[in-house]
């Protein structure tokens, strides 16, 4: 083998490995689909999106996983409110206000919240904020929506910080110059100039931000209380979509009705977070030249 | 009058103070979160650490004893995932910075490796449960478990080779191949070891983050309770988050065992955050040194 052949040899091999994560997404996809799809034989698509009641172990059984979408939309929504400001607002802080030895620090916070397993967060979230809501507020439980959305806020926090951080730096600088020249404070210039320009990626923040709360499980498998029952107030128990798989996956019998249910779940869950990504994906490719060239 | 209070270099000002105040104090408020929970887990925790709770297995049905098994469980784990992840992903890596060029094959493995990264963790313990432990009949055990979180952190050892490739000068390359080096020769000699410190610290990161998974682990590896230490990868194992979850949640002596679950709560967040601070000084420490 001579040395160009050698070389398009190891390309080969390079780009076949390199496939390797689109061929492990298409068999998280395909296995998904082996175990979740024969749930539609028992129950319609409709039925088990829109059903309200989830009796998995009934006789008969009642498939109906409206309650647990709703659980994972609303922990989802309130996080975002808690998560959104405090993750956009830090990522302001650390790339425009920060002196520069107190900027590596603040990264280096946000990375190790980042670090912190859920499990720990979920922990917390039963032993400290749980108490305290059911004192303070004097509820029956303190697992419920507010909770869960705490603490699924902090697990947002560094994932939209850091990608808004890394938009927000890459806005050039003529533009921030530009801005000063016409007399415009740093404030009107943040709020004006960089922040519009950095949209996009503050935008695709976001949305992979509420991507990771709505598939975070231990948080909301620990602290969301796990009524798989539509919520009358903010103080109700829930139980998203991942709580329900992995709290009854260790009680499903294998090839059951129930398991493939929960398959089917996966199946929604994994579409759902698919479907935030590529938005995400899409925003940052159409948007990418914020260059001084494009405006 | 309202028009010249609002355009006022003064209000103006004011409008600037309120706003960094605002800024700062996010900020703040993220750094007292982290401090907060920290010392709490400390706080609690540090009662129950001695040399028998490291090194004891569990005793009287879980409520006495050590959490060792779970400790060894998370280790195994953890490096059967960094040995499944980190070579699969520095070649991803090296193929999409230093051979790919722009089109649709490397457009499709860009999305591929995002959709990845952004698959929720209990939707991979799925995956493992119907591929690795029923369709390939490996069963609950640690290979299982290892290469369900090796896939789980992929996307992320990929991201930070990459980036640790693109900090390598073009230069470094061009002197490289204008001696007439192979480009391979050129990737594996100059390329990598330059980038060596950057993938390592990057993956460190990332690997932090699977030794404290639980939901992918819970149908693929881990078990309440062993009997034995495992001997071979196919045998169940105990894992730190697991026994966390287990025993506050499941367990029948939730209060009894209080203090065992703070204890393994500051063991498992000081092995995780020990590792990141490592990786996150070494990192600082090298792009300080940096000669180029």
């Amino acid at each position: 083998m001579n040395r160009h052949q050698k070389e398009i040899f190891i390309r080969g091999i390079f780009a076949f490995f390199a496939f390797a994560s689109v061929l492990i997404l298409a068999l998280i996809v395909m296995f998904l689909f082996r175990e979740g799809l024969p749930i539609f034989k028992e129950v319609s698509v409709a039925d088990f999106l829109f059903g309200q009641e989830w009796y998995p172990t009934y006789d008969p059984p009642a498939y109906g996983i409206w309650p647990l979408i709703f659980g994972s939309v609303i922990v989802t929504v309130f996080s975002c409110l808690i998560a959104v400001p405090l993750g956009v607002l830090s990522a302001v802080y650390i790339s425009e206000i920060a002196p520069a030895s107190i900027k590596d620090i603040t990264k280096s916070i946000i990375e190790l919240l980042a670090g912190i397993p859920s499990v720990v967060l979920g922990f917390f979230g039963m032993v400290v904020v749980a108490p305290f809501l059911q004192d303070t507020f004097d509820l029956p439980t303190g697992l419920n929506i507010v909770n869960a959305s705490v603490i699924l806020a902090i697990m947002a926090i560094p994932t939209i910080s850091s990608i808004s951080e890394d938009a927000l730096y890459a806005v050039p600088s003529e533009f921030k110059e530009a801005s000063y020249a016409l007399g415009a404070t740093k404030y009107e210039t943040i709020t004006k100039v960089i922040m519009p320009a950095a949209l996009s990626g503050i935008s695709t923040a976001v949305i992979l931000g509420m991507a990771r709360a709505i598939g975070e499980t231990m948080v909301v498998l620990m602290v969301a209380g796990g009524a798989a029952a539509v919520p009358e107030s903010i103080f109700d128990s829930v139980r998203p979509m991942p709580a329900s798989i992995a709290a009854e996956m260790g009680e499903a019998p294998f090839g059951s009705g129930h398991y493939h249910a929960l398959f089917a779940i996966g199946m929604v869950l994994f579409f759902l977070t698919l479907f935030f990504n590529l938005i995400a994906d899409y925003i940052s490719q159409k948007f990418k030249e914020v260059g001084s060239a494009t405006l | 009058m309202q028009a010249a209070l609002t355009t006022s270099m003064t209000f103006r000002y004011f409008k600037q103070q309120v706003f960094f105040t605002v800024v700062r104090l996010s900020a703040l408020l993220i750094a007292l979160a982290l401090g907060g929970l920290i010392a709490y887990i400390v706080a609690n925790g540090i009662s129950a650490i001695s040399w028998d709770f490291l090194t004891l297995p569990p005793t009287d049905s879980m409520t006495k004893g050590g959490i060792m098994p779970a400790i060894l469980g998370t280790l195994y784990l953890t490096i059967g995932a960094i040995a499944v992840a980190l070579p699969l992903g520095v070649v991803s890596a090296i193929y999409l910075t230093e051979y790919a060029k722009q089109g649709r094959f490397v457009r499709l493995v860009r999305i591929g490796i995002n959709c990845l990264a952004g698959v929720p963790s209990v939707v991979f313990g799925l995956f493992g449960l119907g591929f690795f432990v029923v369709f390939l009949h490996f069963g609950s055990c640690i290979l299982s478990g290892a290469l369900t979180l090796g896939i789980l952190v992929l996307p992320t050892i990929i991201g930070a080779s990459e980036e640790a490739l693109k900090a390598v000068p073009q230069t470094f390359r061009e002197a490289s191949l204008a001696l007439g080096v192979s480009k391979w020769e050129t990737i594996y000699k100059i390329v990598l070891p330059n980038a060596l410190p950057g993938i390592l610290t990057g993956s460190i990161l990332g690997i932090g983050r699977a030794a404290g998974e639980t939901a992918p682990i819970m149908f693929t590896a881990a078990a309440f309770f062993t009997a034995k230490l495992p001997s071979s990868v196919f045998d169940e194992v105990m894992a730190l988050p697991y026994h966390v979850y287990v025993l506050a949640t499941a367990g029948t002596h939730i209060d009894q065992t209080r203090s065992i679950q703070y204890g393994t709560v500051l063991v498992l967040v000081g092995l995780v955050l020990g590792v990141d601070l490592i990786a996150i000084v070494i990192r600082s420490y090298v792009r300080k040194k940096k000669r180029w």
